[in-house]
Formats: C-alpha cells, structure tokens, sequence
C-alpha cells in the first residue's frame, strides 16, 4: 500500500499491488495461525479478524483508485496531470461516487456509480496561483 | 535485557487461576511494558501456546485501558505513570517480574490480565455528565469562572477511569474515581446545575456496583497515574452531604 497506493499512483502500481495483496491474502487464510477457541474472549482471533478486513479494505482501495483514471483530491493518477504536474480532473467521465457490491470470494466486485451534479458551483482545476 | 515474569493466567471469570512462569531475553531497554508483553506473546504464539490476554489501546497514557498490577503496584513502581508509558530501562537485568490483574469483587477478571471495568461506565452513565445544552463554545469572557476553580476542574478532569485507585485501595473503593467526576464537572457553572442529582446518583450507583467505603489511607493518590488528588473526596463528601440536607 505505501509504495503503490500513495497519494500518487498508476495504473502498473495499483496493478501490482492488487496482485501482491491477493498473495498476501491466500497466504493468510492458509497460514495464519490462530490458538485458543471462539466461544471465549480470544484477542488472537480479533487480530486475525482486523488482518483480513485490511486484507479485503486494501484490495478495495487499490481497485476503485485503478478506476478512477482521473485525478482529484487526494488520489493523484499520474497519467492525469496538467502540464505542470497538478492534479487534472476528468469531470466529464468521473463525476461519480463509487459504490462497490461485494460479489463473493473470488468474484470481482460490481460498481455502482452515484452520479453527482453541481447545480451552482461547479468543480474544477484546483490552483494555487 | 533479561526477564523472569511471573504471570496470572486464567481462562476466564469461573477459572480459578493460577500464575505462570516465563522467561523473557534480550529486550531493548527502551521496550514499553505492553510491547514487551507483546514479545512475549510473539514467541508464545510460534510455540502454539495461548498468548497472555492484555488490555490497552492508546499506548500513550490517555484512555485508561492498560490495567496492569506490576510488583504489587498498579501500573507498576513509577509514580504517575500507566503501565503503557512504563519502559522496561526501569526494571534491572534479571529481575523477576510479577503481573497480575486488578484485584477487586467490582473488577471481576474476564481472562487473564483482562478485568471487568464496565461498573464506571454504570457509575458515569448514572450522572457523570452534563444533559443541559451548553450551544456552540461561548466568548472566552462571557461565564467568568475564578481561576482557582478552573485549574481544579482541569485537574480532576485529567482522571482517565483506569480503576487504578480502585486496585490500590484496601477496601477496593472507586471514591477517587467518582470524586474526580464530580469535582471536573461540578467544580463549572454549567456542571452545577445538575450537581445535586449527579451527586446522588453516582454514589448510588458506586455503592450498587460493591465498591467500598473510603478510610482515607490515601493508596489511590499515591498510585494514581494522573496525580488525582484526594481533595476531590472532600469535596464529594461536602457535595454528597449538601445534597443529602437541601
Ligand atoms: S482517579 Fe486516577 S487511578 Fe482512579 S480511575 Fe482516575 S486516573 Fe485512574
Ligand atoms: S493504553 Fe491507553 S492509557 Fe495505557
């Protein structure tokens, strides 16, 4: 996550790191070591619980930011940049709130787009100048 | 750094329990007490044998999670410290230490090193609040409020509900604890409206809940990481009769 899903990522990183955390993730359920039983107070098997949710939270991330092949706000995607490297938007593609479906194991999940509409302001290039 | 603990296990609150011994080498001397307990539960788990059940959160000294009898001392021997801000440059080389939970009918032990510390959250639920709406943060100037008041209200307000004094404490009394509630709300003008009721109710609840009575040996000051100071029981008394005569 630190070296691909950075404030500033592309598409080969986020790729990358979606394959490297389904690696990590098979790893995991075959390996992870959990002792003591469910039905009592058992710290090891929430430590194991809070792994695989980050597990599942960093694939997540690392998808809806492969998505977005624009730039705004926090995510910089490096293919999106004006010509003196800020963040460009993509308005006419991306005005959209991503929402993703859980489809299973193993299934990719499904994007739901909730479109969002500017009635008096409008978004745009953010500048410093 | 080289340790022997000597640890309480205990499978949970029917379990009667029992200490175990373990050995503990070459810890770093800037190692804080938790993560200490940590490498010792790393080398448990690559062992296949059950980690030791520990609470805590912040790790900074501010939620009052951590709850550690150390040596016989809550939150172990230095004096204003939680047992997460505790490093182990404390302690010498070699030496045994002994870790147990907090001992008290109110606190029962859930597992291990891990107690029951939802009767202050009963003891706060009953009126260690303010329901009355006090709006947005007013002019700095608008409520004077003495400065006297104000530093004691800080300072009371500085307890994090550990339950530390409560361990200290020979008769396992939570009057530090409810004290500190008291006087950090009461001590204001916007807490006094309800001082009577929260006065009342809390110590109800407090009685309710077994603990006991404050004979003033000051334990609780002497061990509370916070430095509360036992002035605030005077001032719950004072407060706990005034409502009691009007
Ligand atoms: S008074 Fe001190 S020892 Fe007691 S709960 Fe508050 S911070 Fe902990
Ligand atoms: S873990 Fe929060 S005070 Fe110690």
């Amino acid at each position: 996550m630190w070296d691909y899903v950075g404030m500033s990522r592309d598409e080969a990183g986020l790729k990358s790191a979606i394959t490297e955390i389904r690696a990590l993730r098979e790893d995991f359920w075959k390996n992870v070591r959990v002792l003591g039983e469910g039905e009592e107070l058992n710290q090891s098997l929430e430590k194991a619980g809070r792994v695989a949710d980050f597990l599942e939270l960093g694939e997540l991330l690392a998808s809806d930011a492969l998505n977005r092949r624009e730039s705004c706000g926090g995510h910089f995607r490096e293919e999106s940049q004006t010509e003196d490297n800020a963040a460009k938007r993509d308005d006419e593609n991306f005005s959209y709130v991503s929402a993703w479906e859980y489809k299973g194991e193993g299934v990719e999940p499904e994007l739901h787009k909730e479109e969002l509409t500017f009635e008096h302001c409008k978004p745009s290039q953010r500048s410093y100048k | 750094m080289n340790f022997k603990l000597k640890i309480w296990r205990q499978k949970n609150s029917k379990d009667k329990g029992r200490f175990v011994d373990y050995t503990i080498e070459n810890v770093a001397e800037d190692t804080s007490f938790l993560e200490m307990l940590d490498i010792l539960n790393e080398k448990l788990i690559s062992n296949n044998e059950d980690p030791v059940a520990f609470d805590h959160d912040c790790r900074e000294g501010i939620c009052g999670t951590c709850s550690l009898h150390i040596d016989g001392r809550p939150h172990g021997p230095k004096p204003k410290v939680t047992a997460c801000q505790l490093f182990m440059r404390t302690f010498k080389d070699g030496e045994q230490i002994i870790i147990e939970p907090w001992r008290a009918k109110s606190f029962p032990v859930i597992r291990d090193l891990i107690t029951d510390r939802t009767a202050f959250e009963r003891i706060i639920q009953a009126g260690g609040f303010i329901s009355a709406s006090t709006g947005s943060a007013p002019d700095g100037n608008a409520i004077p409020i003495p400065k006297a008041d104000a530093e004691w209200s800080m300072d009371a307000a500085a307890c994090i509900g550990c339950g530390a004094c409560v361990a200290a404490c020979k008769n396992a009394s939570a009057m530090l604890f409810v004290s500190a509630k008291v006087a950090h709300l009461g001590k204001l003008p916007q807490g006094k409206v309800e001082a009577k009721k929260r006065v009342i109710n809390m110590i109800a609840q407090m009685d309710k809940e077994g603990f006991g009575s404050c004979t003033n040996t000051y334990a609780c000051e002497a061990e509370c990481p916070k430095g509360i100071s036992v002035a605030n029981i005077a001032y719950l008394n004072r407060e706990y009769l005034k409502a009691g005569l009007s």
